[in-house]
C-alpha cells in the first residue's frame, strides 16, 4: 500500500512538472500572437505613450487600425492578389503531383526510382538558392513585376513535396484493389479517379493544405520578382509597403500581419490532423 | 501470380487493338511505361525547366560581369573571397545555423517528451497549440517579433526594466541582433522538431518500456538506453533537414534586421538578395547563393541515406 501510494504521488509530481514545462512553452509560442493582437486594438496614443503595462489595453480598445487598413492602404488588393495566386497554384500543384505520384508509385518504368529520388532532392532545394536565376527566367517570360510570375515559381516548391507525400500514400494502397479494378476493365485514368483518390483522401487533404500554406506564406519570390503595390501579395505587401514613413504605425502593421496570417491558421485549426500526418509522412516515409 | 493476371488482361487488350494499328505502334502506345511517362511529364518539365536548368544557369550567370556583357570566369568568386563582409556572412550563417538547430532539437525533444508523458486525452490540444508558430507565415510572425524587440515602447525592454536590468538595443547592436534572429528561428522551428520527435516516440513499441520497468530501470536509464537509440535516425534526419532550411533562411533576417547592423546578421540568402536584386549585380548575387550549395549538398546526401535506411 505504501508503495502504491508513493508511486501515485510520484506520478502526480511528474504530471505537475510536465504541465509547468508545457505552460512555459505555450507562453513562448503564443506570446507574439497575443502581443500582435493586443497592439492592433490599442489607440496610437497608448502605443506611443510610455506609461502603462504593454500587455494590456488600458485606454480603450479601437478598431481604427483595421478600418485604416481597408480604406487607406492596399491591403485588400494584396488579399485579392494572394487569393488569385494561391488558389491556382494549389490546383496546378495537385494536378501535377497526383499524376506523377500515381505513375511513380504504380506504373514503374525505367528510371522511375531515380526520378522519385530526384523529387526528394528537389524538395530539399531551398528558395534562396535559385531565386537569382529564376529572376532571369521570370524576366524571360516577361512576367517580372507581375503576380502571375508566382504561378510559375511557387510550384517548384509545392510540387516536389506534394508528389513525395502522395507517393507514400499511394504506395500504401494494397495492390489487390487496383487488380480488382483492372479485371473489371478500368483504365488507368478511371482507376486513379475511382480508386486511388478516394482511398488516399487524407493524403490529398494533407498535400493540398501544404501547397496552400506554402504559397500563401511565400515571401522571397514576391519580394524578388514584384515591385508594384498593385501586383503585390500579402506577405511582401504588408512587410514592404506598410512600413514606409518615418513613424512606424505599429497598430496598423500588427493588424495587417495578423489578418494576413488568419486563413492558414483557420485551415490549420480545423484540419490539424491532416496537417500533422502530412508533415510526418513527408520526412519519414519513402 | 497477381501480376501475371493483370498483365494477361492488358496483353489481351493490346492484341485486339493491334489489328487496327499494326502491332508495334499500338503496343508501344498502350504500354504502361508510355502512359507513366506521360503522367509524370508535367512534373519532369517543371523540375528540369525551373529547378535543374536554373541551377546550371546560375553557375553560368555567376561567371559574368555586373552588366552581364562579358564572361569573367571566377572573378566574382575571387572578389567575394577577398571581401571582408563575405566572411562576416559566412561566419554569421554558421553561428546562426548551428545554434538555432541545436536549441530547436533540444527544446523540441524536451517538449515531445513532456507532451508524450501527459494523459492521452490532453495530448492533442497541447500538440495543436505548440504547432501554431510553424503554421503562421514566417515573414508576418517575424513582423510581430520586430515589434516586440522595439527598444523604447515595447514589451521586452519593459520586462527588463521591471526586473531592474538596463534596456538592450535589441536590433541595433550586433550581438543582440544575432541573438534576436536566432531566437525567432527557435520560436518558429521548435514545433517542427516536436512533431517529428513525438511521431518517433509513438512508434517505439510499448513493450520495451514495460519490460524495462520490470527490470527496475529508472526514467533516465530508459531515456538513455531505449528512447534515444530508437529515435537516433529520426533525430538525425530532422536535424539535417532543419540545417538546410535554417541555413537557407531568408524571411527572419530580412524582416528583423535586413542584415544589419553593418551586415552583421546577413545569411547567404539575404546577402544575395541585397547584392543581386537590390544592388542590381545579378551575377554577384548568383555567386553568393551558390556558396550555399556545398553545405546543402552534404546535408541532402546524409538525409537521403537516412531516409532510405529507415525504409528498409
Amino acid at each position: 500500500m505504501i508503495w502504491l501510494h508513493s508511486k501515485r504521488a510520484r506520478r502526480r509530481i511528474t504530471l505537475v512538472g510536465c504541465y509547468a514545462i508545457i505552460a512555459l512553452f505555450s507562453v513562448f509560442f503564443l506570446f507574439p500572437i497575443y502581443y500582435m493582437a493586443i497592439t492592433s486594438f490599442k489607440t496610437n496614443q497608448e502605443i506611443e505613450g510610455l506609461k502603462g503595462i504593454p500587455f494590456l489595453i488600458q485606454q480603450g480598445a479601437t478598431l481604427k487600425h483595421y478600418w485604416d487598413l481597408f480604406q487607406k492602404t492596399d491591403f485588400l488588393v494584396y488579399f485579392k492578389n494572394t487569393i488569385q495566386v494561391t488558389v491556382p497554384v494549389t490546383v496546378i500543384s495537385m494536378m501535377i503531383s497526383i499524376l506523377a505520384a500515381y505513375s511513380l508509385s504504380r506504373l514503374r518504368f525505367a528510371g522511375s526510382a531515380a526520378i522519385a529520388t530526384g523529387i526528394f532532392l528537389t524538395y530539399l532545394v531551398p528558395e534562396s538558392l535559385l531565386f537569382i536565376p529564376l529572376f532571369k527566367t521570370v524576366g524571360f517570360f516577361g512576367l517580372l513585376n507581375s503576380k502571375w510570375s508566382l504561378l510559375l515559381v511557387f510550384p517548384t516548391i509545392t510540387v516536389p513535396f506534394c508528389t513525395w507525400i502522395l507517393i507514400g500514400y499511394f504506395s500504401s494502397i494494397p495492390r489487390e484493389l487496383d487488380e480488382a479494378a483492372l479485371v473489371d476493365g478500368a483504365n488507368h485514368l478511371q482507376m486513379l479517379l475511382r480508386v486511388f483518390l478516394p482511398v488516399a483522401l487524407p493524403g490529398l487533404v494533407a498535400a493540398t493544405l501544404f501547397a496552400f500554406t506554402v504559397s500563401w506564406a511565400g515571401f522571397l519570390y514576391p519580394m524578388a520578382f514584384i515591385f508594384s503595390s498593385n501586383q503585390q501579395v500579402l506577405t511582401a505587401g504588408v512587410v514592404s509597403t506598410l512600413i514606409r514613413g518615418d513613424v512606424y504605425h505599429w497598430g496598423g502593421l500588427m493588424a495587417g500581419a495578423l489578418l494576413a496570417c488568419l486563413p492558414p491558421v483557420i485551415f490549420y485549426v480545423f484540419l490539424m490532423d491532416y496537417y500533422i500526418s502530412g508533415l510526418t509522412a513527408g520526412a519519414t516515409k519513402a | 501470380m497477381a501480376n501475371s493476371v493483370r498483365d494477361g488482361v492488358v496483353v489481351e487488350e493490346y492484341s485486339r487493338e493491334a489489328i487496327r494499328f499494326g502491332p508495334r505502334v499500338s503496343a508501344w502506345l498502350r504500354s504502361r511505361s508510355l502512359i507513366a511517362i506521360f503522367m509524370s511529364l508535367p512534373l519532369l518539365i517543371l523540375i528540369l525547366g525551373l529547378v535543374v536548368y536554373p541551377f546550371f544557369y546560375s553557375i553560368y550567370l555567376s561567371m559574368l560581369n555586373k552588366r552581364e556583357t562579358a564572361f569573367v570566369g571566377l572573378d566574382n568568386l575571387r572578389y567575394l573571397l577577398s571581401y571582408e563582409t563575405f566572411y562576416l556572412v559566412l561566419q554569421n550563417s554558421v553561428v546562426f545555423t548551428v545554434s538555432a538547430v541545436f536549441f530547436k532539437a533540444l527544446l523540441g525533444f524536451t517538449l515531445a517528451l513532456t507532451i508524450n508523458a501527459l494523459p492521452q486525452r490532453g495530448q492533442r490540444i497541447w500538440r495543436g497549440i505548440a504547432l501554431i508558430p510553424w503554421v503562421m507565415p514566417l515573414a508576418l510572425s517575424t513582423l510581430g517579433w520586430w515589434w516586440i524587440f522595439e527598444p523604447t515602447h515595447s514589451a521586452l525592454n519593459w520586462v527588463l526594466a521591471l526586473a531592474g536590468i538596463s534596456p538592450k538595443p535589441w536590433l541595433s547592436e550586433p550581438f543582440w541582433a544575432r541573438f534576436a534572429t536566432i531566437l525567432v528561428n527557435i520560436w518558429f522551428g521548435t514545433p517542427f522538431f516536436m512533431i517529428m520527435y513525438l511521431a518517433g516516440l509513438k512508434s517505439i513499441p510499448q513493450e520495451l518500456f514495460e519490460s524495462s520497468a520490470i527490470d527496475g530501470a529508472t526514467g533516465l536509464q530508459r531515456l538513455r538506453y531505449i528512447t534515444l537509440p530508437m529515435l537516433r535516425n529520426i533525430i538525425a534526419i530532422t536535424m539535417l533537414f532543419s540545417t538546410i532550411v535554417t541555413f537557407a533562411n531568408f524571411d527572419i533576417v530580412r524582416v528583423l534586421t535586413r542584415g544589419g547592423p553593418r551586415d552583421n546578421t546577413h545569411l547567404f540568402g539575404t546577402y544575395a538578395f541585397q547584392l543581386g536584386i537590390q544592388g542590381g549585380d545579378v551575377p554577384l548575387g548568383a555567386a553568393v547563393s551558390l556558396f550555399m550549395f556545398p553545405i546543402l549538398a552534404v546535408s541532402a546526401f546524409f538525409i537521403l541515406r537516412g531516409v532510405q535506411r529507415s525504409v528498409r
